[in-house]
């Protein structure tokens, strides 16, 4: 028990500080680095509390996934050398205040809801997919996702795709002057189009690329 | 305070909402440190998730984590394209600077 605490506290921490870190640190490859970390012990406390498929699934789509495509980006846009200054000395700053003032109220709602909160005693009756001992985390949520939520599993699978479709037209460039294969025109010619019989004349030769 | 309950996994979900919503508010150089608090804020929801699922025994709460994690795999992927596309065309990504709206 003792030992859970104590994993439960390090991992917290190093969660809190890294996000901490994502928001304030200037440079914004170090923000990328600082989001890994902070995936990275969510997952460990993920797998720490029973979770381990999404630990697990968090760790492949977070660490491996998207915080390399944000730090793809970041060095492609070459957005390093730009501070990411966090109060920003040009003035206009009066958003400061209100925002941390909202954030501030966020953060005790929040506080004040957990704290004052209980179970509904009914609610432990109304359980849906009651978590069986016996099988792996896995197995269990493989025998829901593939029954229970498989419309919702391929309607996933559908915002992927839209997601991979999207990507690709937004960044899409057709350049001008870049000779490119075109199918359609290799496939449509015919032997007319290609192939000139001509009879040439001696010691004269025929001119190409006309 | 050494038995780890259902509240201490909220306090820490609400502790990174919240900064988050800070880093949302009060960055205002760069618009990728603005994606990656989204970021941020998804995953404290996915951590109430976890918690709930975990001690109250139902599984459905990580079911619907693993379709936020998509939601927010597809949102980082768009939104990383769309501010590709707006450097391309206008050469920067300051959130100051982008001001075609007026707003």
């Amino acid at each position: 028990m003792i030992a859970h605490a104590i994993v439960f506290y390090i991992f917290s921490l190093i969660a809190i500080i890294s996000a901490i870190m994502v928001t304030v640190s200037k440079n914004t490859v170090n923000s990328v680095f600082f989001l890994i970390l902070d995936f990275i012990s969510i997952s460990c406390l993920f797998i720490m509390i029973g979770a381990e498929f999404l630990g697990m699934i968090m760790l492949i789509v977070y660490v491996g996934a998207v915080a390399v495509l944000f730090l793809f980006v970041v060095m492609m846009l070459n957005v390093a050398q730009q501070k990411n200054e966090w109060f920003n000395s040009s003035g206009r700053s009066s958003h400061i205040p209100v925002g941390l003032l909202v954030s501030i109220i966020i953060f005790f709602e929040l506080i004040i809801v957990i704290g004052g909160w209980k179970y509904k005693p009914d609610l432990l009756d109304s359980i849906a997919i009651e978590i069986n001992t016996d099988l792996t985390n896995t197995q269990s949520l493989g025998s829901v996702i593939y029954t229970d939520y498989v419309h919702l599993f391929q309607l996933s699978g559908m915002v992927l795709l839209v997601a991979m479709i999207g990507a690709i037209v937004l960044t899409f460039r057709q350049r001008s002057g870049v000779k490119r294969q075109s199918y359609f025109k290799q496939i449509s010619r015919d032997r007319k189009d290609g192939i000139e019989l001509v009879d040439v004349e001696n010691n004269k030769g025929v001119k190409i690329d006309a | 305070m050494l038995s780890i309950g259902l509240g201490h996994y909220l306090t820490l979900a609400a502790i990174i909402f919240t900064i988050g919503i800070v880093g949302i508010f009060l960055n205002r150089k760069n618009i990728i440190v603005i994606l990656m608090s989204i970021e941020l804020i998804l995953l404290a929801v996915n951590i109430n998730l976890v918690s709930f699922s975990i001690f109250i025994n139902d599984l459905s709460g990580q079911v619907f984590t693993l379709f936020i994690l998509t939601v927010a795999a597809a949102e980082a992927a768009i939104g990383l394209a769309i501010i590709v596309v707006y450097y391309r065309n206008s050469g920067t990504i300051r959130v100051e600077e982008i001001d075609r709206l007026k707003g």
